[in-house]
């Protein structure tokens, strides 16, 4: 009896990958500032050309391999003259379909739509992952993580070492969630389904069940590599991916989204364990890490523990005062009377949220901060962490309506100056501003740092009718104070209105 | 390479990620999930080893359609954030 050993990797090519992955940490550092951002980008693109190219010169199967270079674990190195040319065809329409479809996407997709673009270019990480993991346990020769055993009598067997087992199936439960929770973000996000919680009877027991079980199922694999095994452990996946998003409502989607991009960094770098790939590992690890800083950062500005949000169900119960609020007395004013009072200002602080995404409504807003500073105003923007639907959405659509970064602010630098500010013009956020947050102990956001809008000399408030509620599903106080106007109406009709009346 | 140092490389990797990841700014937090979006589908290694393999055809295939769904990934990925990063801009005067 004997054993093929795996072949091993040459120098080069450990190298390569090593390079690459440095090249991704640059990238992400890039992001520090606005300005080393797009040479970062550029060199990330580098990283994943060099890792590409690596895989491809070590991998197409064909004869006179270089000096240095080996016969990869798997290929047939022998009796071929040329470069498996069908072979190269092939990959090179898969990598041409799908730039295609990428390119096409990314250009034409709108800034508004972000999140929805993310949950899908998540689930399609995740979708991948799956699918390596699969195709690994069907040839896992060709991956080097199996001892092919022959035996003097009867057929070779294939035995899959059993760590590679373990990473293998981690990397295909992690993908699998990755997958079905960014498909049912997506849904939420895009609207093809409710963003509100769906909450299913005894959901904790279920979930808690599911992933002991996949848990379990991937010990058993070490002992066992039946594909019924392997399989079970995917399927078992996808349906905790989807069960776990489900109860997740609308407004903790920043967070789901966080989570899910975490997620796909750490199917990614299972999956770099299998192939014992330092550009996948290191990948995995920044972008795990990423993705676990930005759900951290999401839950802080909500006030929120990171298992709240997954057990779910928040914004499912509307509160009881809900019904009697609605006809508490407030002042309304018009588009002229929004003008006016920030014609006259010396300082005016825009806080846009969810709803200026909605109406599209971010360069209507930037006009009327064009026509504002022309009269001598000061315009700046104050953004909170959670406005929108994913971290930074809002910095985004004011990049995109071509407003400085510079006039951008974030909660903590620029909340002590509502004090001394004339107008705080709120579009489209209403849980961000909740003065509930800081003096109700009963209302479920209480502790959430908010924006101090409320003590702006006047604040004028953007909404389409008083009868809607946020997001959490709570009244707001601020809508009822005597500093506040409420400008009712589409959030870009009511600033292009109040365009037209300043200029 | 033997298991221990591969763990050492992602340990010390997830350090990195850790601190290259709080100095980004807020401002970028959303090129930030495009940028990981995009550099996580380096799985196309993965993908790329099955769909050039021999031995197996419904590995080759999986791993096909895997690199198609990573290209999808990596393009878009990529050019999405270049998009965006190219609208942020400083005072003009």
């Amino acid at each position: 009896m004997h054993t093929d050993l795996i072949v091993a990797v040459p120098a080069w090519v450990l190298l390569a990958y090593l390079v690459s992955g440095v090249c991704f940490i640059l990238a992400l550092r890039g992001l520090s500032s606005p300005e080393s951002s797009r040479r970062g980008n550029i060199t990330g693109m580098i990283g994943m050309a060099i890792a590409v190219l690596t895989t491809l010169v070590t991998h197409i199967p064909y004869t006179g391999f270089p000096k240095g270079i080996s016969c990869p674990a798997g290929a047939n190195c022998f009796g071929i003259s040329a470069p498996d040319l069908n072979a190269i065809i092939e990959i090179a329409a898969a990598i041409v379909i799908g730039g295609t479809i990428g390119l096409i996407t990314a250009r034409k997709i709108q800034m508004t739509a972000m999140p929805q673009l993310v949950a899908a270019f998540h689930s399609l990480v995740g979708m991948a992952a799956v699918l390596v993991g699969a195709a690994a346990y069907l040839n896992p020769e060709a991956f080097g993580i199996a001892v092919r055993i022959t035996p003097i009598y009867g057929p070779s067997v294939v035995n899959i070492l059993p760590v590679s087992r373990i990473e293998m199936g981690l990397g295909v439960a992690i993908g699998a969630i990755t997958f079905s929770g960014s498909v049912i973000a997506f849904l939420k996000l895009n609207g093809n389904m409710s963003g509100k919680p769906i909450l299913l009877p005894l959901r904790h027991v279920i979930n808690l069940g599911t992933l002991v079980a996949i848990l379990v199922l991937i010990a058993y694999f070490t002992q066992d590599q039946a594909p019924w095994v392997f399989f079970t452990v995917m399927g078992l996946s996808f349906a905790i991916g989807f069960l776990l998003i489900i109860p997740i409502g609308g407004a903790d989607m920043p967070v789901v989204i966080s989570m899910l991009n975490s997620y796909s960094g750490w199917a990614a770098a299972a999956m770099g364990f299998t192939l014992h790939n330092t550009a996948m590992i290191i990948t995995g690890a920044l972008v795990g890490s990423s993705g676990a800083i930005l759900s951290y950062i999401m839950c802080r500005a909500m006030n929120r523990s990171f298992f709240s949000v997954i057990a779910g169900g928040f914004g499912a119960v509307a509160s009881g005062g809900e019904a009697a609020a609605i006809d508490r007395p407030y002042k309304r004013g018009s588009a002229e009377d929004a003008a006016f009072l920030m014609g006259q200002a010396e300082q005016v602080i825009i806080v846009p949220g969810y709803g200026m995404a909605v109406a599209q409504a971010q360069h209507a807003v930037r006009e009327m901060a064009d026509l504002l500073k022309a009269k001598g105003v000061t315009v700046k923007y104050a953004i909170h962490p959670v406005a929108g639907r994913m971290p930074g959405h809002m910095n985004v659509l004011l990049a995109e309506a071509n407003v400085p970064y510079d006039e951008v602010f974030e909660l903590e630098d620029i909340n002590s100056e509502f004090a001394q500010t004339d107008v705080a013009y709120v579009i489209g956020a209403n849980d961000v501003t909740n003065p509930a947050a800081k003096n109700d102990k009963t209302s479920p956001i209480y502790g959430m740092p908010v924006l101090d809008v409320e003590k702006a000399r006047t604040c004028l408030f953007v909404k389409r009718s008083m009868g809607g509620v946020g997001y959490a599903g709570i009244d707001n106080e601020l809508f009822y104070k005597d500093n506040t106007m409420m400008l009712l109406g589409d959030a870009k009709k009511m600033t292009e209105e109040i365009v037209k009346a300043l200029g | 390479m033997d298991f221990i140092s591969i763990l050492s490389i992602f340990v010390l990797a997830c350090f990195v990620g850790y601190y290259v990841v709080w100095s980004v700014t807020p401002a970028l937090h959303t090129p930030l999930m495009s940028v990981t979006n995009a550099i996580s589908s380096v799985i196309v290694v993965g993908a790329l080893i099955a769909a050039a393999a021999a031995g197996s055809p419904s590995s080759k295939w999986l791993g096909l359609v895997a690199v198609a769904l990573a290209s999808v990934n990596i393009f878009g990925g990529f050019a999405v954030t270049q998009r965006m990063l190219s609208m942020y801009r400083k005072k003009d005067r």
